[in-house]
């Protein structure tokens, strides 16, 4: 057995991210407590040098560490998504955190390693390397979602995720295993060998992949594994529950791509046929529920996981335009969605009080601004021409006829009709009723508008002009897909 | 140069004044206003020249302009108008200033109203230059934000119900459609090598038998774009949300709807479904000949029993739109081109009647007709106006309804005595529930006090209506005028869908 060769340009923005987590959370406590806000704008700076470090990583194309790791264009656009994340999620916080007086350099430190976790999953080979990377995300996602140590939901919310997240990982944890005993190897691509080869298991490799694919789906949030999360994101705080609703579910689909279009190409036409019923599951689930939630961060849970259902149909055709319509939607859900959560956490107001969608009732004449943005955000999500939601759907739906899904395509079609309903009654609350309250005592900062600007230009840039990122996704899932 | 780029200046004048409009202060109700009114009466200038150059013996897209948008799905930017587009587009930008003059008595949140009404109207005018499927779609799809929020913001009392039931009604039209156009531009991609939303590329090999469908896809295919259609027309049983929407959107909100937005649902079965799918057509024809019909009659009984002045406008409206669809599906000249001859005047004599609505509404603020009754004592300009736009409504000959209706029923009674029989008496009824209505509001003593003070037209009211009257007037002295455009592309749709023609390029000899 020979040492690995150390080969950092190739991890450099984990590393990056890493360091500068570590970095915060030995600085936090010799800082006095008036300047701490400057953990956040530190970790920013991480996240900027990190995105920075993906130049180098893009010179760098390969397999490294004993093949644990590679680098191919799928990996470097999920950098760019992962710290596209993190760092809306920074910004969205920053005041978020002062106005809660929650211990900021923690926050700050877990969130950068959520970030390095996340980007190890995208860049791994390796099953035992992609649940290093789930851990390291999972964890520091427990953590963040009980942040609020005093608050029962907070408690619940991390209780529930921390279980069920736990789960996951064990069924994560036993397919790696079965597989090992089938094919002698954690390794993708040798997995991939073994299972093209003749003398095979079969049905040790059939339970194994079985056993990632529902490992990923509790992760991922896709009907029936979705159950746990409306408690989860309700009780979380808010920016933390936008973060969650968007990062661990794009790292999820991430390894969820990688593993089974490198590993199990060979078993594609049973697992197929799953996911085409987990999409449709989950597409109808989804949106019938999310219509009848009084309650913002509920709704906006449901919708995520019928966001999710949509990035399953794409899945479900296993073809590079289906992929890399997955992968510009995850990109398209990020932006509209942190922008939704970084308004509903300006309107949640101290210890998330105001989260029912009753509470937004005349925001239209009191805030016309952050009611526009919201009203964006949202018509986004449901998937109005012009905005970045509609051209994700759009690439979706179209790849799904391509390959010939074209019932899979009408439930999409109707449901996001329903989708329309419980997105317009907020707009509806906010224009099209007399405010309760005055909105006067929201905070106006400057974090949040930087992150709201950010999310506005990319959903509506991207609604127009999707042409380059598409090209750019195209050759990612030409990588994972080869 | 300049007729590449009228197109899209005609589409996005009105969306760049929706831009300039958010950079205004929104207590100055005044400057939105000149703002607003000022870049809708830009656009219709602009329009004017697509009339000036439009060369009438062509059948072919004129003013085209292609460019590529996103090129690897084959997407592009691409715009025409023909005969029968040309006379819409310029319904839309002459319709929209004059609705915004009615839009006076917005007074609250104005900045939003008038952001929506551009908004509104680039999408529409977009809907009728679009060549490019995808693009249509998405013009298609992105007006109806805007009409939600005209009538869920500045609507009646019932404005969140009717706002929320024409999205979802339309909207499960649109993606159906979506699906099919996807098929499509997949089946078409396939067959020919090049994957394109091009309107006319699809046509194309459509025409030539490059592309071929199964007669079940194409059957789904045509369903899908059909449905989409039907609804937004609206043929009867799909018209439940028009009532609603008509009623409780603001004037200049029905004006819109009823004068441009229905005839997309028309005007769609004429550039898609009948072209593309011209065996599909004649197979639903005796069916949707049939749904029209009823849509006439029933369309018309219900207007006669409604006690609410908008409401029975907008029943009117679901009994002439089944004139305009019989005469689409009658296959004949007279028929299509009194089709296409009558989405114009439903536009001009509804738009019309609805902006005469909402000016005794602003005064007396109830559209009951019983609160109304000898109106002509106090308003008597406003009786006669109402008069000759009711006349026109009804279809008397020397105005402009004649025209429209005359040409259908003749081209239906060619085809089938019987049905234009049958639609016939819908200009009967017509006469019926207009007059009467007329009757109940205008003569008569005045039996309510508050109308004892009424005032007549102001100069605003008047501009308004104007244009209106005089294209009633002229499209109903002088058809040949607008009838000409239209010729070349309507003998080009015919030709396109003829039976006999049909079987020839499918079984060559």
């Amino acid at each position: 057995m020979t040492i690995p060769e150390i080969h950092i340009p190739a991890i450099l923005p984990s590393v990056v991210l890493a360091i500068a987590g570590i970095a915060i959370m030995v600085a936090d406590p010799f800082l006095s407590p008036a300047r701490r806000w400057l953990t956040g704008w530190a970790a920013l700076a991480g996240v900027v040098l990190a995105g920075l470090s993906v130049l180098v990583l893009r010179e760098h194309f390969g397999l490294s560490y004993s093949n644990l790791w590679t680098v191919d264009e799928f990996t470097v656009f999920f950098h760019v998504v992962f710290l596209f994340i993190i760092g809306m999620t920074i910004l969205s916080s920053m005041d978020f955190i002062v106005r809660e007086k929650l211990p900021q350099g923690e926050y700050y430190a877990l969130l950068l390693f959520a970030g390095a976790g996340m980007l190890t999953m995208c860049g791994s080979n390796d099953l035992m390397m992609i649940f290093i990377g789930l851990e390291i995300l999972s964890i520091a996602t427990y953590v963040l979602a009980g942040f609020r140590r005093t608050d029962l939901k907070s408690n619940e919310s991390a209780m529930k995720y921390f279980l069920l997240g736990s789960f996951a990982s064990a069924f994560f944890l036993y397919g790696t295993a079965l597989i090992f005993g089938a094919t002698g190897s954690t390794n993708l691509n040798t997995i991939h060998t073994a299972l093209s080869g003749p003398e095979i298991q079969i049905t040790l490799a059939y339970l194994s992949a079985a056993l990632i694919l529902i490992a990923l789906c509790f992760k991922v949030a896709v009907a029936p594994f979705h159950i746990w999360t409306p408690d989860v994101y309700e009780g979380a705080p808010s920016p933390v529950t936008g973060f969650m609703s968007v990062g661990p579910k794009a790292a999820g689909f991430a390894v969820l791509f990688r593993i089974f279009l490198t590993a199990f190409p060979t078993l594609q036409n049973r697992w197929v046929d799953g996911i085409w019923v987990i999409a449709a599951l989950t597409m109808i689930l989804g949106n019938l529920i999310a219509v009848a939630q009084p309650n913002i961060k509920r709704m906006l849970a449901y919708s995520s996981i019928a966001h999710a259902g949509y990035v399953a149909v794409a899945f479900a055709t296993s073809s590079v335009p289906g992929i890399s319509a997955a992968l510009f939607y995850l990109l398209a859900y990020s932006a509209m969605n942190l922008g939704a959560f970084t308004i509903i956490t300006i309107l949640s107001r101290s210890e998330d009080k105001l989260v029912k969608i009753a509470d937004y009732a005349g925001l239209g004449t009191k805030r016309p601004g952050l009611a526009a943005l919201l009203s964006l955000f949202l018509l986004s999500l449901a998937g109005v021409p012009g905005t970045v939601g509609f051209a994700g759907k759009f690439f979706i739906f179209r790849s799904a006829v391509e390959s010939g899904l074209v019932w899979l395509t009408v439930i999409g079609v109707i449901t996001t009709v329903v989708s329309f309903y419980y997105y317009l009654s907020v707009i509806v609350q906010m224009y099209m009723h007399a405010p309760n309250e005055d909105f006067s005592n929201l905070g106006s900062a400057r974090s949040w508008n930087i992150a709201l600007f950010i999310a506005a230009v990319v959903t509506l840039y991207l609604g127009i002009l999707p042409s380059r990122i598409l090209e750019w996704t195209a050759s990612a899932a030409l990588g994972v897909l080869r | 140069m300049m007729n590449n780029l009228i197109l899209t200046i005609v589409t996005f004048t009105p969306a760049l004044g929706a831009l300039l409009l958010l950079f205004q202060n929104r207590v100055n109700i005044r400057v939105l206003r000149t703002i607003a009114v000022t870049t809708s009466l830009l656009s219709f200038v602009f329009s004017l020249h697509l009339i000036a150059q439009f060369d009438s013996g062509s059948p072919d897209f004129q003013y085209v302009i292609n460019a590529p948008w996103i090129p690897s799905f084959g997407i592009s930017y691409h715009m025409g108008v023909d005969g029968i587009s040309l006379f819409l587009v310029l319904l839309t930008t002459l319709l929209t200033p004059l609705a915004m003059l009615a839009s006076w008595s917005i007074t609250e949140r104005t900045k939003e109203y008038f952001i929506f009404m551009l908004l509104l109207e680039t999408g529409m005018i977009g809907v009728f230059c679009s060549l490019d499927l995808f693009l249509f779609y998405v013009f298609w799809e992105v007006m109806l934000i805007p009409m939600y929020f005209l009538i869920g913001i500045w609507g009646g009392d019932r404005r969140i119900y009717s706002a929320m039931k024409f999205v979802l009604y339309t909207m499960i039209g649109g993606v159906l459609m979506l699906v099919g156009i996807l098929s499509l531009y997949f089946l078409h991609g396939n067959a020919t090598g090049t994957y394109t939303f091009s309107y006319t590329a699809i046509l194309n090999a459509l025409a030539t038998g490059q592309l071929i469908l199964t007669p079940t896809v194409e059957r789904l295919i045509f369903l899908a774009f059909f449905i989409a259609f039907a609804i937004k027309v609206p043929l009867f049983p799909f018209h439940t949300w028009l009532p609603d929407a008509h009623v409780e959107a603001p004037t200049a909100g029905s004006v819109l709807l009823a004068g441009v937005m229905l005839k997309m649902g028309t005007y769609g079965l004429v550039r898609f479904s009948l072209p593309y799918f011209p065996q599909m057509s004649h197979l639903f024809a005796p069916a949707i000949s049939m749904l029209a019909i009823v849509g006439i009659i029933y369309g018309a009984f219900v207007a006669m029993v409604q006690p609410d002045m908008k409401k029975l406008v907008a029943y009117s409206s679901v009994s002439h739109l089944g004139f305009i669809v019989l005469g689409i599906f009658s296959f004949t000249t007279q028929g299509m081109e009194g089709a296409v001859y009558q989405m114009l005047n439903h536009g001009v004599s509804t738009g019309a009647l609805f902006l005469l609505v909402g000016i005794i509404y602003e005064r007396r603020h109830t559209r009951s007709i019983a609160e109304f009754g000898g109106l002509a004592h106090r308003m008597p300009l406003f009786a006669g106006v109402f008069l000759i736009v009711s006349l026109s409504s009804i279809g008397l000959p020397g105005l402009n309804g004649f025209v429209g209706e005359f040409l259908i029923l003749l081209g239906t009674f060619g085809v089938s005595p019987a049905h234009a029989a049958l639609a016939a008496t819908g200009v009967i009824l017509s006469a019926v529930y207009m007059l009467w209505m007329y009757q109940r509001v205008i003569w008569g003593e005045i039996t309510n006090a508050k109308n004892a003070l009424l005032g007549d037209m102001n100069l605003r009211e008047k501009l308004m209506i104007v244009p209106l009257l005089i294209l009633i007037v002229w499209m109903g002295m002088y058809s040949g005028h607008f009838l000409r455009p239209m010729d070349a592309a309507v003998s080009r749709l015919l030709h396109q869908t003829d039976k006999q023609n049909l079987e020839f390029a499918l079984n060559p000899k």
